[in-house]
């Protein structure tokens, strides 16, 4: 791709090698997505953030704020991460990488597992990874609470919603529009 | 659960799997996918599985109760987006790869425009502080929902053959490699998971019996 195209689609500085890294770091993760692709969000918080410092913590809870707050699968948090990057060409590298890897496994694996769904093997692969994928989402949610742990209101925002959606059944939808608005009035 | 009512209603008007089966329909067209996975994505605010079930069961007909709850074990097993690995699979049953695409696509082409929408607005209007606090609550929440899921996860860990002590002892161990240690997630996936599947292996009851 020469500069100027890249400039056009908005790569903000990548390298096609980094667009590269990306796409294959993202391909990786999608085979490791047990549970879901938010499961491995805190593995791209630390390539991305930590390790590459392609995003800010703020830019990367956004993101994941953001396509909460939308209809829609919430897979989608990983098209504005590529988005917020490098533009169109870091959305297409990021989703193209979550989703091919693990669609074409699907359509492979779906027929053995699903007529082999009793069997001791799968059983085992769903009950071994439980676990895993548990600690995963805890794990996601204290990286999301890393540009507001400083601020006690947030805190007991996240505790107060922790609560609500495990004891009720509110829709998720309510609870972040309820978010956005003690947010503006108390975290401003 | 008061919610639980939509689906006992449905599995009590249907007296057999089998008997269910004839009255079954399916899509006419790829156009048809992209139209019926295209709604049900945009119905679906924090997650999309529930409104499958109320659309590709209940609605459209195109599952039974059991061949749907198959396919989520399926989704639920195989790592990536469930919501779109069941979506892909039931394209290509009915229409190959292009059905494949076609079902995806519905799921994602127009939520993807909306998101993408959505956080323009938000880059237009972020010096506002006032648009930055209300971003850092519904982050706040967004962190919570993800572990409110995770509890309710949590409570399935009674059914689990490694048992609540060793399953618990693992998810620690995952937290804490992840989020603290900050290990890559290959090597946490593939060694404490691997140790997972091999300790729920061997406490599965029924050893003897062939697969």
């Amino acid at each position: 791709m020469t500069p100027d195209l890249a400039a056009l689609l908005g790569a903000h500085g990548l390298s096609t090698w980094q667009l590269l890294q990306l796409w294959g770091h993202f391909m990786l993760l999608s085979l490791l997505a047990v549970g879901g692709a938010i499961s491995t969000a805190p593995d791209m918080q630390r390539y991305l953030v930590n390790q590459q410092g392609w995003l800010s913590d703020t830019q990367f809870s956004a993101s994941i704020a953001i396509a909460q707050a939308a209809p829609g699968p919430n897979i989608l948090f990983v098209a504005l991460l590529g988005w917020n990057i490098a533009g169109l060409p870091g959305l297409l590298a990021t989703m193209s990488g979550i989703l091919l890897p693990s669609s074409v496994l699907a359509l492979v694996a779906s027929r053995y597992a699903q007529r082999h769904a009793d069997s001791r093997a799968v059983q085992a692969f769903t009950a071994g990874l439980t676990p895993i994928t548990l600690g995963l989402l805890v794990a996601t949610g204290w990286l999301l609470t890393a540009p507001v742990r400083q601020q006690w209101p947030a805190l007991a925002l996240v505790a107060l919603t922790v609560l609500v959606a495990w004891r009720t059944r509110v829709s998720p939808v309510v609870l972040i529009a309820l978010g956005a608005v003690v947010g503006a009035l108390l975290l401003a | 659960m008061a919610g639980a009512g939509g689906h006992s209603t449905t599995a009590a008007a249907l007296p057999t799997a089998d008997g269910d089966t004839a009255a079954l329909r399916q899509p006419a067209s790829c156009g048809e996918l992209f139209r019926v996975f295209n709604r049900l994505a945009l119905q679906g605010f924090g997650g999309v599985l529930p409104i499958a079930h109320r659309e590709l069961v209940e609605r459209e007909r195109w599952l039974s109760p059991p061949q749907f709850m198959d396919l989520l074990t399926v989704g639920q097993v195989l790592p990536g987006p469930n919501i779109v690995n069941i979506s892909m699979i039931l394209g290509h049953r009915w229409f190959g790869l292009r059905g494949a695409l076609a079902a995806s696509a519905g799921l994602l082409a127009v939520p993807l425009v909306i998101v993408l929408a959505l956080a323009l607005l938000y880059q237009h209007w972020a010096h506002l502080p006032m648009v930055a606090g209300a971003l850092r609550g519904m982050g706040a929440v967004a962190a919570g929902l993800v572990v409110a899921t995770a509890l309710k996860l949590a409570r399935t860990l009674t059914r689990n053959p490694l048992g609540r002590p060793w399953a618990l002892l693992l998810a620690g161990a995952t937290l804490v490699a992840v989020a603290w240690l900050r290990w890559p997630l290959v090597g946490v996936v593939l060694g404490l998971g691997g140790a997972g599947m091999a300790l729920a292996a061997w406490r599965l009851p029924g050893k003897g019996r062939a697969p």
